[in-house]
């Protein structure tokens, strides 16, 4: 188990092991503190997010809403798990120099040009679509691929399938090899 | 902040420090998974995987937490997984990672993000519709792959790592 590349960071094996420890902590912990074992997950939280910021603007509108009822529009434990994997990622990468900023990703450059707008556009609709999935699937990779396969549930199984699957054909048409 | 709030961002730094040393929140790592050329997040993940089962497993057994199954609905399994899948591929983050490459300052991840919160609040405003459709096609329920199987866990465990580390014998010597 080699380092990982040569890009400074710890190997993915020795990490993702690390990740599946916490993991296992966290549902202790939550079951014994908060009474409720609770999985890692981040998509509900982009649910209360939007629930928040269209509260400001249009609030009878997220009361009457179904399913913002049904997720609760609060900033609740997974809401600040997904603030701490921002903070995590800034700590980790600002104390190994890794923190680069950028605005365009390299390999997106390479096959669209330096177009931020292209990025943006792009970035956001493709947004839409794998949240509107997400959330008819009722999970994303952490969601199904980490805390569900662990529970060894059936939905993670078929959900992991379809999301690499999937992802597999449409990345071979968007990026593929034509020049 | 209340006990479950401060839990969570807690476990969220710890989260968000290991993905980022494990640089799985970098755009190419993602789209690089998916184009099979670096699988990185494949050993990732998997690796999380295999040591989390075992865990729960083990607590789940002892009766100390609960499992939590999310519903195995065909139609919204299949038809939000692949709606997933495409969108993923194109935009090159996932939700978690999304927010972890902005801390590391890929600040073009804000773009995502901005589509996934109004993909949400679409998906929110549709709800009735995909609930009288494609929620309301198949649903087994929340089923673990154990019981489906008739077989003990540890079996599907067995086979599940014997299965992974073969991958990772083979990812390492094709220097994937």
């Amino acid at each position: 188990m080699q380092a990982n590349r040569n890009d400074g960071g710890w190997s993915p094996y020795l990490a993702g092991a690390l990740v599946g420890v916490l993991a296992i902590l966290s549902a202790y912990a939550t079951t014994v503190w908060l009474g409720k074992t609770t999985y890692l997950g981040a998509s509900t939280t982009f649910v209360r997010g939007a629930g928040i910021i269209e509260k400001q603007v249009v609030p009878e509108r997220v009361e009457a809403n179904e399913y913002f009822t049904k997720e609760k529009v609060r900033v609740d434990w997974q809401f600040m798990l997904v603030l701490g994997i921002f903070a995590g990622a800034f700590i980790a990468s600002s104390t190994d120099k890794s923190f680069k900023l950028e605005s365009v990703p390299p390999v997106w450059r390479e096959r669209f040009g330096p177009s931020v707008g292209k990025r943006a556009a792009a970035a956001f609709l493709g947004g839409i679509v794998a949240m509107f999935g997400a959330r008819m699937a009722d999970g994303c990779p952490s969601g199904h691929g980490l805390s569900g396969m662990m529970q060894l549930s059936v939905s993670a199984f078929a959900a992991l399938a379809m999301f690499f699957g999937v992802g597999i054909v449409v990345a071979a048409m968007v990026y593929g090899r034509r020049k | 902040m209340d006990t479950a709030q401060i839990m969570g961002l807690v476990t969220g730094i710890l989260f968000g420090f290991l993905l980022q040393k494990g640089r799985v929140l970098r755009f190419e790592k993602q789209v690089g998974a998916m184009l099979l050329k670096d699988m990185t997040i494949l050993k990732f993940m998997l690796s999380a995987i295999m040591v989390g089962m075992v865990g729960v497993t083990l607590l789940a057994d002892a009766g100390v937490i609960a499992l939590s199954h999310k519903p195995m609905n065909v139609g919204a399994i299949l038809v939000g997984g692949a709606l997933f899948g495409a969108g993923w591929a194109v935009m090159g983050f996932c939700p978690g990672t999304s927010v972890g490459a902005l801390g590391e300052g890929r600040w073009h991840a804000a773009f995502g993000i901005t589509g996934m919160l109004a993909g949400a609040a679409l998906y929110a405003e549709l709800y009735p519709l995909m609930k009288a459709t494609v929620l309301s096609w198949t649903d087994f329920g929340k089923i673990g792959l154990p019981e489906t199987l008739g077989v003990s866990p540890w079996a599907v465990i067995i086979v599940f790592i014997a299965v992974a580390l073969g991958l990772f014998r083979w990812f390492e010597s094709r220097g994937l």
